[in-house]
């Protein structure tokens, strides 16, 4: 045996052990990432599932036309001024005769949600023969004492109710005077200050009112950008410089689109602050490089020889770019752009520079409207102090990712079903 | 009249112009005998129509949405008496949007002075001449248009030409929208910074170890001059971006590694979509998690080893923008690891060398300037990420290394600043702009050099 293969010989259980430990540091580097990804995810769906449902008590609710000040149910004023709260306290009252003095009397008020009142508001108007009868009603409990009720009994210690409010809400418990059931007003209202009548869809309105411009702007903008790009343009310094631009766009921090925003289309043009078409503008700029980039991408795979034969054929250059390359590279087209939208869907400082953080209550209804998006939403929601805003927040992301994580797919499955192998 | 309802009709005259502008060709092809006698197809002579019905109109609709408020609003305040009119920018934006509220009802018109209620008068008025002269002028326009188009169609004229200029023109137009955003955001940020550094000397912006920019309520208040010293930001953001960079190397280049060089198929299947819906989750998310649970953590682990941890601590922030950056890093340094040519490897392997030597010996040094400029590219994000350390990062501009410390950012300053109403030109505003002038020529330089780096790398193995 020569020396050498005795010294490689001698150093090779040293070194697969080097092999070894490189391969687990490989294996660690994974872990970490999926455990993060897990820990995300468990943290998030673990804090939010409690937000989708909701707890009521049933209450025998009585339309006294004396407590409610109201004597005629057709008159809209008269509706308007009902004193609704007075009804619940009287129903309130006769379910727990023993409570005596303002402050417990308050207190006990205080379980049910401010809701209520709206609600019965609402079911008098619809029904004006309801006026004196008296029903067995579900009215939504005050967040406080919802959260009471969701937490585990470990963590109803330190509850947001006095003592005695615990005892009331067990009480209810413990006769089934309580429900679960599915939180209705998350999906179907805006924000609120109180958090068992805030809901996202004024916050799902308003991203889809912002989507809409961004899409209608950057889609065909960055085709147009891409062709002109790939197949017209000339080979010198400008078109040079307009690509060292556009990858260098691609890479700017997002929140200097929204100063280019908040100074060029509020400053400069006078547009109103806070509305999804300023935000729109402003996500369309931000996301145009995504999508000239992959559109680009997507026409220099489509072959030169169908660029050939059409020409071959008499087509003119604009002839065969809009008739035979651009349908061929459109699914790759379509799955950068909807990657780009997944991109605009999550994006939040920007639109902080632009005003959208305002507290909304009403729905809008056009992309003039003031309003805010999803992610802000997220975001005005995680820095208010209750409980309740902290399930809230991680139900708006739950519901954000749903909306991320099928465009994603959506993306992945087009790239894999309509993108042609040439 | 809507603007909706005005692009309605407009929509409905193009259609009309094009359908028109086809017939006509029609007509003037049957006595030469048939289509192939036009020098286009009749779909070039009705495309051409529609151009000509859209183009102007739409031009000029563009331009009247855009500065009929600004105009109008000049006109407005112009029209109030001397006594009335607003002496700076921030009385101004009170004086419009009280005539704008007592024009819209919300105020009642007893509430204001007599001349700021006619004022509110004339603004109605204002716009409502506004909307019907730029309803007026619009649809002529697509009138006129269109019938000249008409009117001009001809056997010989070269309608597929020039329909295909203007098509060119117009694409040309949208690949040049990105030199015009970034000619925007260099002006934006520049003019107001020149304005910012007319009132804060630029030497104590860039080398000033305070930042404090309140500014004084009342002018004899203490301590009135806000202080506009940047150092303790430019810290803070180095620290948290050094920190994430720390976490997002050496797992996101080991899990590339890992993928590109040891797994099996079945694992990278599995593990690299998995590690790309890390990249897809939303910043504010992350932002919300640092902020929720892992500063809460860090702060708990910290007080029972009896280390004080700022509940928003430096290191929470960086941490998680870490978690952010793995996937960044780690499919920038798979695409360079798999561009290095397979004979490469293979001798390497040849020779007798373990896989993990190879990585290190041959594949490593080979993609090393590639994973450079990914690096860069990373860092840049790391600077100009915003949500996380929004969220999670302090607002006290503390300048210290100390990773348990809260130390604040360049992006979480201008959040503060510019978040809610603000006068447009008070020094505060202002410096929010000249922090994004900061954030952008670094993060611009970053990237150019970046950039430059992976396209020189990649030529080199093409």
């Amino acid at each position: 045996m020569s020396v050498t293969t005795e010294q490689v010989r001698k150093t090779l259980a040293r070194r697969y052990r080097a092999e070894k430990r490189f391969k687990a540091y490989g294996i660690c580097a994974i872990s970490i990432g999926l455990l993060a990804l897990l820990l995300l995810f468990t943290d998030i769906i673990g804090k939010g599932y409690r937000a989708f449902y909701e707890y009521s008590v049933a209450l025998q609710i009585t339309f006294d036309p004396e407590s409610l000040e109201i004597d005629d149910p057709r008159d809209l004023e008269q509706l308007q001024y009902g004193n609704y709260e007075a009804v619940v306290r009287e129903a309130l009252k006769a379910r727990f005769p023993g409570v005596e003095g303002r402050e417990d009397r308050r207190a006990l008020t205080a379980l049910v949600s401010t809701a209520a009142g709206y609600r019965l508001r609402e079911m008098l108007e619809n029904k004006p023969e309801l006026l004196g009868q008296t029903h067995t009603l579900w009215l939504q409990l005050d967040d406080d004492a919802d959260m009471f009720l969701k937490s585990s009994e470990a963590k109803r210690k330190t509850a947001r109710l006095s003592d005695q409010q615990q005892t009331w809400v067990l009480e209810l418990e413990q006769s089934n005077e309580v429900r679960a059931g599915f939180n209705h007003s998350l999906f179907t209202r805006g924000d609120s200050r109180e958090p068992e009548q805030a809901g996202i869809l004024g916050a799902i309105l308003g991203s889809f009112f912002t989507m809409l411009v961004t899409l209608a702007l950057s889609f065909p903008i960055g085709v147009a950008a891409a062709v002109y790009l790939e197949e017209f343009a000339p080979k010198n310094r400008f078109t040079d410089f307009i690509e060292v631009n556009i990858n260098n766009l691609a890479a700017v921090p997002s929140i200097i689109f929204g100063l280019l925003g908040l100074a060029v289309f509020i400053g400069l043009f006078g547009m109103p602050r806070s509305v999804p078409l300023v935000g729109g503008l402003v996500l369309t700029l931000m996301t145009l490089p995504t999508i000239i980039i992959s559109s680009r991408a997507a026409i220099k795979a489509v072959p030169p020889s169908i660029r050939q034969a059409a020409m071959g054929l008499g087509a003119s250059k604009m002839q065969v770019v809009l008739q035979f390359v651009l349908p061929l590279a459109l699914p790759g087209m379509l799955t950068g752009g909807i990657i780009g939208m997944a991109q605009a869907l999550g994006e939040t400082a920007p639109l902080l520079m632009i005003g959208m953080v305002a507290f909304i209550v009403e729905l809008p209804t056009g992309a003039m409207d003031a309003a805010t998006v999803l992610p802000v939403q997220v975001f005005l929601w995680a820095s208010s102090p209750e409980q309740s805003f902290v399930t809230m927040t991680s139900a708006a992301i739950m519901v954000l990712m749903t909306f991320l994580i099928t465009m994603n797919t959506l993306a992945v499955v087009m790239r894999k079903r309509l993108e042609r192998r040439w | 009249m809507q603007t909706g309802q005005l692009l309605l009709i407009l929509a409905a005259m193009i259609v009309t112009a094009f359908i028109m502008g086809r017939h006509r060709a029609l007509q003037v092809a049957q006595p030469l005998g048939g289509i192939r006698h036009l020098r286009s197809l009749p779909f070039y002579y009705a495309m051409r129509s529609a151009i000509w019905c859209a183009l102007p109109a739409l031009i000029v609709l563009v331009f009247w949405l855009v500065f009929d408020q600004t105009l109008i609003r000049i006109m407005v305040l112009d029209s109030l008496p001397a006594e009335l009119q607003p002496v700076d920018g921030a009385a101004r934006n009170l004086m419009l949007s009280q005539i704008g509220n007592v024009a819209s009802g919300a105020l009642p018109r007893d509430f204001v002075d007599a001349a700021v209620a006619n004022a509110a008068g004339r603004l109605n008025q204002l716009q409502s001449i506004s909307a019907m002269a730029m309803a007026v002028v619009v649809i002529v326009l697509a009138m006129v248009g269109g019938a000249w188009a008409w009117l001009r169609v001809s056997a010989r004229m070269p309608a597929r030409e020039q329909v295909e200029r203007v098509l060119l023109v117009i694409f040309m137009l949208c690949a040049v929208l990105a030199v015009v955003t970034t000619v925007g955001i260099v002006f934006s940020v520049l003019f107001e910074s020149i304005r910012f550094f007319g009132q804060v000397p630029i030497t104590d912006f860039l080398f000033g170890l305070n930042w404090s920019p309140q500014m004084a309520l009342r002018a004899d208040q203490v301590a009135s001059e806000g202080a506009f010293g940047a150092v303790p930001l430019f810290a803070g953001t180095l620290l948290i971006s050094a920190i994430a960079l720390i976490v997002a190397v050496p797992v996101g280049l080991m899990s590339a590694i890992y993928l590109a060089e040891y797994a099996h198929s079945k694992v990278r299947s599995f593990a690299k979509p998995a590690l790309e819906v890390l990249a897809g989750v939303p910043t504010v998310v992350y932002g919300f998690f640092a902020a929720l649970t892992v500063a809460p953590f860090i702060r708990d682990v910290g007080q029972s080893l009896g280390l004080s941890v700022a509940s928003e601590s430096a290191l929470a922030a960086g941490l998680v923008m870490g978690i952010m950056l793995i996937p960044f890093v780690s499919s920038l340094s798979d695409d360079v690891i798999t561009a290095v040519p397979r004979a490469m490897r293979d001798a390497s392997l040849g020779l007798g060398a373990t896989r993990s030597e190879t990585i290190k010996k041959v594949i490593f040094p080979a993609a090393l300037p590639g994973i450079m400029g990914g690096i860069l590219l990373a860092a840049s994000r790391a600077i100009g990420e915003t949500m996380i350390v929004v969220m999670a990062a302090g607002l006290a501009a503390n300048l210290t290394a100390n990773p348990l410390q809260a130390v604040t950012t360049i992006t979480v300053q201008i959040v503060t600043l510019l978040t809610g109403d603000q006068e447009f030109d008070s020094a505060k505003t202002l410096a929010a702009f000249a922090l994004g002038l900061m954030l952008f020529i670094t993060t611009l330089l970053m990237n150019v050099v970046a950039l430059h780096i992976v396209k020189k790398y990649r030529e080199q193995y093409e």
